[in-house]
């Protein structure tokens, strides 16, 4: 309590110092909240990034705080926000949108669009990754490190099994004959090599997603409020899954773990995996063979969902605070720069222009790998978002995990997940 | 009588910051809980109103909580009677004069000192099919390549077991610091009435350890309760809720879903089970464990 007091007296104080008319950003620290989840130095880019701004912008002291998984920061960001003293700046899951808007934690940006410069700045990202940063015609949220799910598949093993080395499957079917072909078993009718491995602990939906778009099925409206997931187009798609490991026995049985999956790739025990571009960075460091990515294979259509994280600004920050935090979010999004943190991470440049860049040329060229995730983005969907998100994931992961173990068939999964989806998001319409 | 009221208050005072901490950060907790459950979530439109017991209405509604429930007395009978007797019998094997003593107690207490998010990670490894440390055992006796995460017939099993191995290391000490404090001369006097070692244990050292084996007991099942941490990182309450405990759910709740009524609502079933429990081990088994 005295705390909060403190802060607000010195806000307070800090406002009133600030000239008339023009909002400054001297009053306080900047606190930054930002989460780790691939493989990387990522605390010390981000800390190098923080002391960049503040040389070109010495009126401003950012104050970048590791907060932990995405699932820890928004619980820090959430509690510190119900106690009054939020981070000014968070990145947070760009799903998380719906949640922040309904705890009315975060402000749109478009308040603070005011240029014709900010309008084009504001325009110049991916349409796939804005998808998940605007609903009811505002901007919530700034992509910032963001991926999609890819395909990377072991050149040796293919060369192996008789394939070409330099050609990934293009669809649905050639992706299912060519891990007929990948399949390896020994005598006894044990598998010792899976052709294809989906993961799907934790966040299977995410990867499901992909195959669902490719059956052309869309999981939940643009609002939020509804979800589709009894879809036909949904429960085909979850078949296919189911029937990679329970009928064609390609695809190794019940949960596949998200977290040992790249090892599981490392060690040749799965000859194509999907994970997300992510990844990119800790593979080409740690696979002792070619290997390439590609796109994810087509069903009925192309398709992958975006995932990652957006920056969101905290309502309950100072003006000038907020101004200063947008100045940042502005400073770190231009092309050069998230052409930097591309090739550092291996995360998507937000931006076209990135690629058009000298550093990002000079990148691709050097490992073409990287442009697959760009490459894949027009055809890539809104990540599955939708009012108490956690929740109506959670419906459609348990419904996903009851099918690929078996208990309930695909069609009464997700009958299940939709009825469950549906009764938590009624009261939002 | 003023020097004695003065003794009081020194007492009173003394025990205030103590008291203070109790109150503020275990009472008021427990109380604010109960209440809670009892009022709607506040959103930012909606402030919390009173809804009477439609959270625990909801509760006995939901099948995930049903699911936790079972699920979590599955895990503590797997949990506690098998990490105590492991206890007691690596406790009593320590506290023999063998060769490397100390190494050995030393390898039994490591679980309980290294870091859980780190030790879930490393099983995470043991568990993965095909070339994990359980696997490449089950292979070489010819057995069948097996998920044990993956399946819902054998993740609660695999979670049990990451708790027992925890578990036992920790419950051992206390097992070999009351093993040492029983006096020599029964031992000595034991051997002279030429009592066989399994007698000697069965009629002298157990008995002499019951009031450690409550204690034990009494901590066994708090942290069958709140066990939440290698959950997190090994399946995330999965497959399907098959792993789901009762303080995993709660949490999920709470903070992932933000249903803090409703994680009240959990807490409170949570804390009037360990209630009960600790009525009985208090009430009824505290009478019966000291040996006269």
């Amino acid at each position: 309590m005295d705390r909060r007091e403190f802060l607000g007296g010195s806000a307070a104080l800090a406002g009133a110092t600030a000239l008339p008319g023009i909002a400054r950003a001297q009053s306080s620290e900047l606190s930054f909240f930002y989460p780790v989840a691939v493989g990387g130095p990522i605390t010390k880019l981000i800390d190098a990034y923080a002391a960049g701004f503040e040389k070109e912008n010495p009126s401003v002291k950012l104050k970048p705080i590791y907060a932990g998984t995405y699932q820890e920061t928004i619980v820090k960001a959430l509690t510190a926000h119900k106690s009054g003293t939020p981070p000014v700046l968070s990145v947070l899951l760009s799903t998380d949108m719906f949640t922040l808007i309904d705890e009315e934690a975060i402000v749109p940006f478009d308040d603070f669009v005011k240029t014709d410069e900010d309008k084009k700045w504001l325009g110049s990202f991916f349409p796939g990754f804005m998808a998940n940063s605007q609903t009811g015609g505002k901007t919530w949220g700034i992509p910032f490190q963001r991926s999609t799910v890819v395909l990377y598949w072991n050149k040796e093993l293919f060369k192996e099994a008789g394939l070409d080395p330099e050609k990934p499957p293009k669809t649905w079917a050639e992706q299912l004959e060519f891990a007929q072909k990948l399949t390896k078993r020994d005598a006894a009718g044990n598998v010792t090599q899976w052709g294809i491995q989906i993961p799907s602990s934790g966040f299977p939906y995410w990867l499901f997603q992909g195959l669902s778009t490719q059956a052309g099925a869309i999981l939940a409206n643009p609002a939020g409020d509804k979800t589709d997931y009894a879809n036909p187009g949904v429960v085909e798609a979850l078949q296919y899954w189911v029937d990679l490991a329970q009928k064609y026995k390609v695809h190794p049985p019940g949960i596949v773990e998200w977290g040992t999956t790249p090892r599981d790739f490392f060690e040749k025990k799965v000859a194509m995996m999907w994970t997300t571009t992510g990844n990119l960075t800790n593979v080409r460091a740690n696979a002792k063979f070619p290997f390439g990515v590609a796109v994810l294979p087509a069903g009925k259509k192309p398709g992958s969902p975006t995932g990652g994280g957006n920056f969101y600004l905290s309502k309950k920050a100072t003006k000038a605070e907020q101004e200063a935090a947008f100045k940042f979010v502005r400073w770190i999004t231009t092309p050069e720069r998230a052409a930097q943190w591309s090739a550092d991470t291996g995360y998507v440049a937000v931006t076209p222009a990135s690629y058009e860049t000298e550093a990002m040329k000079k990148y691709v060229a050097d490992f073409p790998q990287a442009l697959v995730a760009r490459d894949q983005l027009p055809s890539a969907v809104a990540e599955l978002s939708t009012h108490e998100n956690q929740r109506v994931t959670k419906a459609l992961n348990d419904g996903l995990q009851a099918a690929l173990t078996g208990t309930k068939t695909a069609q009464k999964a997700m009958e299940d997940a939709q009825a469950e989806a549906e009764r938590i998001l009624k009261a939002y319409r | 009588m003023t020097n004695r009221a003065t003794a009081t208050l020194h007492g009173w005072l003394l025990l205030l910051p103590a008291m203070a901490c109790l109150a503020l950060f275990t009472h008021w907790p427990a109380v604010a809980s109960f209440i809670e459950s009892f009022y709607s979530t506040p959103k930012a439109r909606r402030p919390a109103r009173f809804v009477g017991l439609d959270n625990y209405q909801q509760m006995l509604a939901d099948p995930i909580f049903w699911k936790a429930l079972s699920n979590n007395f599955w895990f503590a009978l797997g949990t506690i009677p098998t990490s105590i007797a492991l206890a007691l019998l690596m406790a009593v094997w320590v506290n023999d004069r063998i060769a490397a003593r100390t190494l050995v107690r030393m390898a039994y207490f490591t679980p309980t000192i290294l870091p859980m998010i780190a030790v879930a990670n490393i099983w995470l490894f043991f568990y993965t099919p095909q070339y994990g440390l359980l696997e490449q055992i089950v292979g070489l006796f010819g057995g069948r390549s097996t998920n044990w995460l993956g399946s819902q017939d054998t993740a609660l099993y695999a979670i049990t077991i990451v708790a027992i191995w925890k578990e036992a290391g920790f419950f051992m000490i206390f097992y070999l610091a009351a093993l040492q404090a029983i006096p020599p001369s029964l031992g000595e006097a034991a051997a002279i009435e030429g009592a066989s070692r399994w007698t000697f244990f069965r009629r002298i050292q157990f008995p002499l350890l019951m009031p450690t084996t409550l204690f034990v007991l009494i901590n066994a099942v708090i942290n069958a309760f709140r066990m939440v941490d290698h959950i997190v990182v090994m399946t995330r309450g999965g497959p399907d809720n098959a792993t789901t405990l009762l303080l995993y759910y709660i949490y999920q709740v709470g903070f992932g879903f933000w249903d803090t009524a409703y994680a009240a609502t959990l807490t409170c079933v949570l804390l009037v089970l360990l209630a009960l429990v600790a009525f009985v081990q208090y009430g009824w088994l505290e009478r019966r464990t000291h040996y006269q």
